[in-house]
């Protein structure tokens, strides 16, 4: 009994840890966010740290091999990367969890099993 | 006596279930309230960009990375040998993962766009070492047809998110259901630890990268401070999806999950 109600502290602290955390993580990220709002709006990290940083010590980023961010072309290929790895998360989370008709109740992925 | 101490025990695992879910739900609105609190406005990501590490540590970053790509490619050569029902659940990840990594998403409270690595989820549900492929995989479409990222800079990149991000998950994850914390408290730690390692990773290698003659610390330090406002919250989106994740999966295929041994 004493074993239970101990456990039963232990998790209302920890869940109760996580909402401090969260909570403190906020609070801290508006506070330190004041500089970062005078800056430019919705830049990426990669500019607005990365970049910011590396050409105060003398780097500069070079254009990619295959520039695609030219005009919309970087929308689009985000785009069909988003839309093919959307069909491909689809396909794979079917073949997971999809029970195939007239089988045991086996998922369509282990329906091969074994087979090699 | 016995089992009304049983029944006892099954009230209270029902009891403590159903408080852990008001919580996960109290924090799911935080984080929502937090995203829509704010104001918006044009978006881009991150990785270390194309040529801002000198050529040395560039090729340093691919040889350490080396070694982690093979492993994960024999991992994955014997696990699918071993069990057909593997290939479908990396296919998930790879997709997952690529997608999750070149998702820009806009923090209100620092004014700037990042996103999560997603590699906690494939560390936790794949293992380290072919989770560190699909990231490869991933890194290496993205500096390819996506401008994100970088090839000299790929190395870089998989140590941070594939190494570090899925070791980080995955040690995270498995260390606290060891102490038997509840599953999705472990799924959201190993997120929010993934997301911060790799990005502690990042700080480390830019630092590192171009510090010329000036002390590493202090410009570790000023890197990490600059990621704070964007990855500090993101961080914790992240947890709340991998902890998301694995709770899904867990309803839908617990065998799965026991197979791969994460349950």
């Amino acid at each position: 009994m004493r074993g239970q109600k101990s456990d039963e502290r232990g998790q209302i602290v920890e869940v109760r840890y996580v909402i401090i955390v969260v909570f403190v993580c906020l609070l801290s990220s508006i506070f330190y966010s004041l500089s970062a709002m005078a800056a430019e709006k919705w830049q990426g990290v990669d500019e607005s740290v990365v970049q910011k940083i590396a050409m105060e010590h003398g780097r500069e980023a070079h254009a990619p091999l295959i520039n695609t961010d030219q005009g919309d072309m970087l929308l689009f290929v985000f785009l069909l990367a988003g839309a093919v790895g959307g069909f491909a998360a689809g396909y794979y989370w079917r073949m997971l969890t999809e029970r195939r008709s007239g089988d045991s109740g086996q998922p369509a992925a282990d329906a091969g099993k074994g087979r090699h | 006596m016995q089992v009304r101490s049983t029944q006892h025990e099954v009230q209270s695992t029902s009891y403590r279930e159903h408080r852990t879910i008001q919580y996960v739900r109290i924090l799911f609105l935080l984080c929502t309230l937090y995203f829509v609190l704010g104001t918006a406005s044009d978006a881009h990501a991150m990785h270390i960009t194309e040529g801002i590490l000198p050529l040395a540590w560039a090729g340093f970053w691919f040889l350490a990375a080396a070694p982690f790509v093979a492993f994960g490619l024999y991992r994955l050569k014997k696990l699918s040998a071993d069990d057909l029902s593997f290939k479908p659940l990396v296919g998930l990840m790879a997709a997952v993962v690529f997608i999750i990594s070149c998702m820009p998403i806009p923090v209100p409270t620092a004014g700037t766009c990042s996103h999560p690595a997603g590699t906690g989820i494939s560390g936790i549900l794949l293992g380290p070492a072919v989770s560190v492929l699909v990231a490869s995989v991933a890194l290496l479409i993205q500096a390819l047809f996506l401008s994100h990222g970088g090839l000299s800079t790929l190395g870089a990149n998989i140590i941070s998110m594939g190494v570090m991000g899925s070791c980080a998950g995955y040690v995270t994850f498995r260390g606290l259901r060891l102490l038997r914390i509840n599953m999705t408290i472990a799924g959201f730690t190993a997120g929010l630890f993934a997301d911060w390692a790799t990005y502690l990773t990042t700080s480390a290698e830019l630092a590192a990268g171009i510090r010329g003659d000036s002390p590493f610390l202090p410009l570790f330090a000023k890197v990490i401070i600059a990621f704070i406002p964007t990855q500090l919250p993101l961080g914790i989106l992240e947890g709340a999806m991998t902890a998301g994740m694995v709770v899904l999966l867990h309803k839908k295929r617990p065998d799965l999950l026991v197979k791969m041994g994460v349950v």
